[in-house]
């Protein structure tokens, strides 16, 4: 029994020296301190400020707007991370708005009906949610998507164009929202260059589940793909998977997802809100709080393909990118959702 | 009949009812002190983070406490976990861990959801409770089916409820991006996983103005005063009851153990897809990925928090949505990443369920100290 | 259909079902010491996960993966005893702590990621390593033998826990203090002790389940990176019957089965993806419908043992 004790006791003891040490050389995060009446915008998203995707693309939007605005002194902002459960991000919307913030962002389609009732009570505050269209008729809701399809389409040429084996995989999590609309957009684009490719889709059923998205990824690789792409947070695994193949090629969206292979990753489509929420802010200085909705395309600059400096890119596949882009702003090019 | 009372005998005996008032105060003062021990630790993380435990924690309370919206938005956390906390509770007094409440939720809210848009033109008095209903049996037959194979296959009930979670979810995958799916959604071009909105005659009252408590908050508790009923006055309820307690004992007096297992399991399921049916009718008003939000496990502590008792569940569940919702306030107040959430909620679990023996053993100690004074009797 | 069974689908197949099987086994195998000794425990996906991201951690700033796995032992350790301390000498109930011990690992974790690292980063972890030899074998060198360690650790350990478990002393322990803790304790075996080896040691295991996911099969951390497959391996546990063979067999049919629902999709095959994620939650059932499992669990299991009560 003493013995016993003295384990207890001991792995408690380990536990927090685990923490200690463990939290001991993490960087603080500074408050933001306020000091004359700065912009305050608070964002609440479905997952993590990190997830080199969805969430991560609006809050760098956000950090980028506020450094060109001047920093934390003339814009704040406050952030909910992982609020996948709808209450939750529903009360954390009403606390930001009930706390005087002049712009609270509901980043993800699930938060919708949450936004509809809180903005009928804060009819000074600027609401804006997405991805979807519907402002309900509110004069303070803005709605923001993100036309995916187009990027997907660019995508698609490129990827159509540097594939040898005329094999391509696409690692998808659920077939609904961006990444449903991605993947049709990139098929199109793909079926333009040259229908003759097999396009092949795998669904792992789970927007979180890396180690199944990476197996299924080698799988695509296994079966003779060469080139990859896919959508969720989950592809990180599918990246890997194709880093440590060595030879096979990557398209992202979303967020640059370079960094994760700068040899590999062709070209990502990335969601700009930077533009959107600039606009938001010049509306709100002219006294429109809301009653738009913004969709993210080539056209508006919203959507950008980024190409990946440390990728050889051919320059007749670049070319064909960026005719591409052109033809789909144009409206020359139409991609269906 | 002889062999009925030794099982009565046998049952009485751990939950002889009126305890004394100091152990009383013991053991409802233990868990308060160990989620203080819990919380001390939460701090020192706090000041590794550079943030203030005490402007942190007063965040917390202030939250909660402090205003209508935090009371409120507490009892909306509860009712869900109350609902799924009772059946884990029929289950574990019938010594049957539930761990498939995740997939029970889904299936009730998905019946909820199939229902109450097929038969949209019905008026809310026939609507709302054959939904309820409805719901109820969608999750029973999620908990039917690992009450069946545990009492005809012996299939152990923990690997086929993960397995059966695992099937919910992607049997709502399946739904709610096919038959499902909401036709504007299509329209717009966006295939959100979401359902069509509702009919309003299925919607659960709303009670206070900017808030999204609802009448499901009084179903929740009038169905825990209708499981202590259930479970404390009836037969089949006493029979579960002597399952749990001693199931060799109940199987000489003639009880179908495997049977009431399975009930209790069934019934179960039931609960939890009535949780699922409040969120999509009380709360979302559609059905939509994450409507689960993680209540099936936390459920289960709620139900230990509750003591396992359905009356004790009403209490606790509504001081762990506090809990819950005081610690998502705390993270917006001082902005530290959301992680730490979990970390305070693990350790307050774990030093709680910890600490259950402390208090048990103190009760032991006093009682057998009793019996020496009585004279040695067993 | 011809096209499902060509040879190169199956050595596909297979290979993926290896690569997918090898976190479980580690993580199985360690909850069943843990359970032979008598204690559930529910908390083995946040143990791999915090194992996961130590060995992340570790190799992204070192790049030695032997640090790496050094580094999760000793963190499976602390949380293995977390763990004892609780469902063994404070006798909790152990479905209860398993979720607490789980929450503590998922936010651990996910708080250390974000404040230590902050975005995604791959690393170069376990490389693929040929045996010399067996390597080159047609289809079956090709099969097993072009791993990462890993790979090949988990694999022998199912000979090794076997015999541990059947022909050591400790293994006898071990059983014998899930079966009857109060005749153990009677014969001078001391019941905390062994379970608090047990379930330590089975921790160790499961974080070394996460390691193997971190460092040699994703090769990067990500919050809640197992999503949920510690509860798989807790699930295989009872299909295997608590015993190392079995524990192969269901670790072996869950993730061939997922491996080829996933070849369905990349041919093709119509079958709504759904279903086909489907498949192997529903094949394990099935199987352990089929073949009835007649072997009884230890009898203590789930019991914490008070040596005042007997």
């Amino acid at each position: 029994m003493k013995n016993s004790k003295l384990l207890s006791v001991l792995s408690v003891l380990v536990v927090v020296m685990m923490l200690l040490s463990a939290c001991g050389t993490a960087a603080p995060a500074a408050p933001a301190e306020e000091a004359a009446k700065p912009l305050r915008v608070a964002v609440v998203m479905p997952s993590a400020t990190t997830d080199m995707a969805f969430s991560q693309s609006m809050y760098s939007a956000l950090v980028a707007v506020q450094k060109e605005m001047g920093g934390e002194a003339k814009m704040e902002i406050k952030y909910s991370e992982n609020m996948f459960k709808v209450p939750d991000a529903a009360a954390a919307l009403r606390d930001y708005a009930s706390q005087g913030f002049d712009i609270v962002i509901g980043h993800g389609s699930q938060y919708g009906a949450s936004i509809e009732e809180i903005a009928k009570d804060f009819p000074e505050t600027v609401f804006a949610w997405g991805t979807d269209v519907n402002t309900f008729g509110l004069p303070n809701v803005y709605a923001y998507t993100a036309a995916a399809q187009e990027g997907g389409y660019v995508n698609g040429v490129m990827a159509a164009m540097v594939s040898q084996s005329k094999q391509i995989g696409v690692t998808g999590p659920v077939e609904v929202g961006d990444a449903k609309t991605y993947i049709d957009g990139f098929v199109q684009g793909v079926a333009s260059v040259d229908p003759s490719i097999t396009v092949n889709k795998t669904w792992t059923g789970s927007f979180s589940d890396v180690a199944l998205m990476t197996e299924a990824a080698k799988t695509h690789i296994a079966a003779g793909a060469d080139v990859l792409t896919g959508s969720s947070q989950s592809v990180v695994g599918s990246i890997g998977a194709a880093k440590e193949n060595g030879a096979v090629m990557w398209f992202g969206t979303q967020s640059d997802q370079a960094s994760l292979a700068d040899k590999l990753v062709v070209a990502s489509q990335v969601y700009d809100w930077s533009a959107m929420i600039k606009q938001i802010i010049a509306n709100k200085a002219e006294g429109k709080l809301g009653g738009e909705t913004f969709v993210l395309q080539l056209k508006n600059d919203g959507l950008k393909i980024t190409f990946n400096a440390g990728y050889n890119l051919p320059a007749e596949v670049k070319a064909a990118a960026e005719a591409a882009i052109e033809g789909i702003k144009s409206g020359a090019i139409t991609v269906e959702p | 009949m002889s062999q009925d009372t030794v099982v009565k005998n046998e049952s009485s005996q751990p939950n002889k009812e009126k305890p004394k008032w100091d152990e009383l105060l013991l053991k409802t003062s233990m868990p308060f002190l160990a989620m203080f021990t819990a919380l001390l630790i939460g701090a020192v993380v706090l000041l590794l983070l550079q943030v203030n435990p005490f402007e942190a924690y007063a965040a917390i309370f202030v939250g909660v406490f402090g205003s209508v919206s935090g009371l409120t938005q507490s009892l909306v956390k509860a009712t869900p976990l109350l609902m799924v906390g009772l059946g884990i509770c029929i289950a574990f007094r019938a010594s049957v861990i539930n761990i498939g409440a995740e997939g029970q939720i889904i299936l009730g809210a998905l019946g909820a959801t199939s229902w109450a848009l097929a038969f949209k033109e019905w008026p809310a008095w026939a609507l709302i409770p054959s939904t309820l209903v409805v719901s109820f049996l969608a999750g029973s037959v999620w908990g039917f089916i690992p009450g069946y194979l545990k009492a005809r296959f012996k299939v152990n009930e923990i690997l086929s409820t993960v397995m059966l979670n695992a099937i919910a979810l992607q049997l709502m995958n399946m739904l709610v991006r096919g038959p499902l799916i909401d036709q504007a959604g299509v329209a717009a071009g966006t295939y959100l996983a979401q359902s069509e909105k509702l009919p309003e005659t299925s919607w659960l009252a709303r009670l206070i103005p900017q808030s999204l408590l609802n009448t499901g908050t009084f179903i929740a508790i009038g169905m825990a005063i209708l499981v202590y009923i259930f479970l404390w006055r009836t037969t089949i309820g006493f029979r579960i009851r002597a399952v749990g307690l001693n199931p060799d004992a109940s199987r000489y007096s003639g009880i179908n153990v495997p049977f009431y297992q399975a009930l209790s399991l069934t019934l179960a399921g039931g609960f939890a897809g009535l949780a699922g049916a409040i969120e999509v009718m009380g709360v979302h008003h559609r059905l939509l990925e994450g409507i689960t939000s993680g209540y099936g496990f936390s459920g289960i502590v709620a139900a230990l928090f509750g003591g396992l008792h359905p009356l004790g569940l009403i209490p606790a569940s509504w001081l762990f949505g506090s809990l819950l919702v005081g610690a998502d306030k705390m993270q917006r107040a001082v902005q530290v990443p959301s992680a730490l959430i979990d970390v305070l909620l693990g350790l307050v679990v774990l030093f709680v369920v910890g600490s259950a023996y402390l208090s048990k053993k103190w009760a032991a100690n006093r009682l057998s100290n009793s019996k020496k004074a009585n004279g040695a009797q067993s | 259909m011809e096209q499902v069974l060509s040879q190169a689908v199956l050595v596909g197949i297979i290979t993926s079902a290896i690569r997918l099987a090898t976190p479980y086994i580690f993580a199985s195998i360690g909850e069943a010491f843990s359970q032979t000794s008598g204690v559930v425990n529910l908390g083995v996906d946040g143990i791999m996960l915090v194992g996961a991201f130590m060995a992340y951690y570790v190799v992204l700033k070192t790049g030695n993966v032997w640090f790496a796995v050094l580094a999760a032992m000793l963190v499976g350790i602390a949380m293995g005893l977390l763990m004892s301390f609780i469902s063994v000498s404070m006798r909790a109930e152990q479905g209860i702590s398993g979720i607490g011990l789980y929450m503590l690992g998922l936010g651990l974790s996910s708080l250390l990621f974000k404040v230590l690292v902050g975005s995604v980063q791959t690393i170069e972890g376990f490389k693929p390593l040929d045996i010399p030899f067996l390597a080159d074998i047609p289809v079956i060198g090709e099969i097993f033998f072009k791993n990462s360690l890993p790979v090949y650790v988990a694999f022998l350990l199912i000979p090794a826990a076997w015999w541990f478990l059947e022909k050591t002393t400790w293994g006898l322990k071990i059983r014998a203090v899930g079966q009857n803790p109060a005749a153990a304790d009677s014969l001078g075996v001391d019941v905390i002790k062994v379970r608090y080896f047990a379930v330590t040691f089975g921790a160790v295991l499961a974080s070394l389940a996460g390691a193997s996911l971190s460092t040699a099969l994703v090769n990067l951390f990500q919050e809640n990176l197992t999503a949920g497959l510690g509860f798989i391996a807790v699930a295989l546990v009872y299909f295997g019957g608590w015993k190392p063979v079995g524990i192969l067999v269901g670790a072996l049919l869950f993730s061939t089965v997922n491996a080829f629902q996933l070849w369905m999709q990349v041919l093709g095959v119509d079958i709504p993806s759904d279903v086909a994620v489907m498949l192997p939650y529903l094949l394990t059932i099935v199987a352990l419908v089929a073949v009835t499992s007649r072997i009884r669990p230890p009898a203590a299991l789930n019991k914490p043992f008070d040596r005042g009560e007997n």
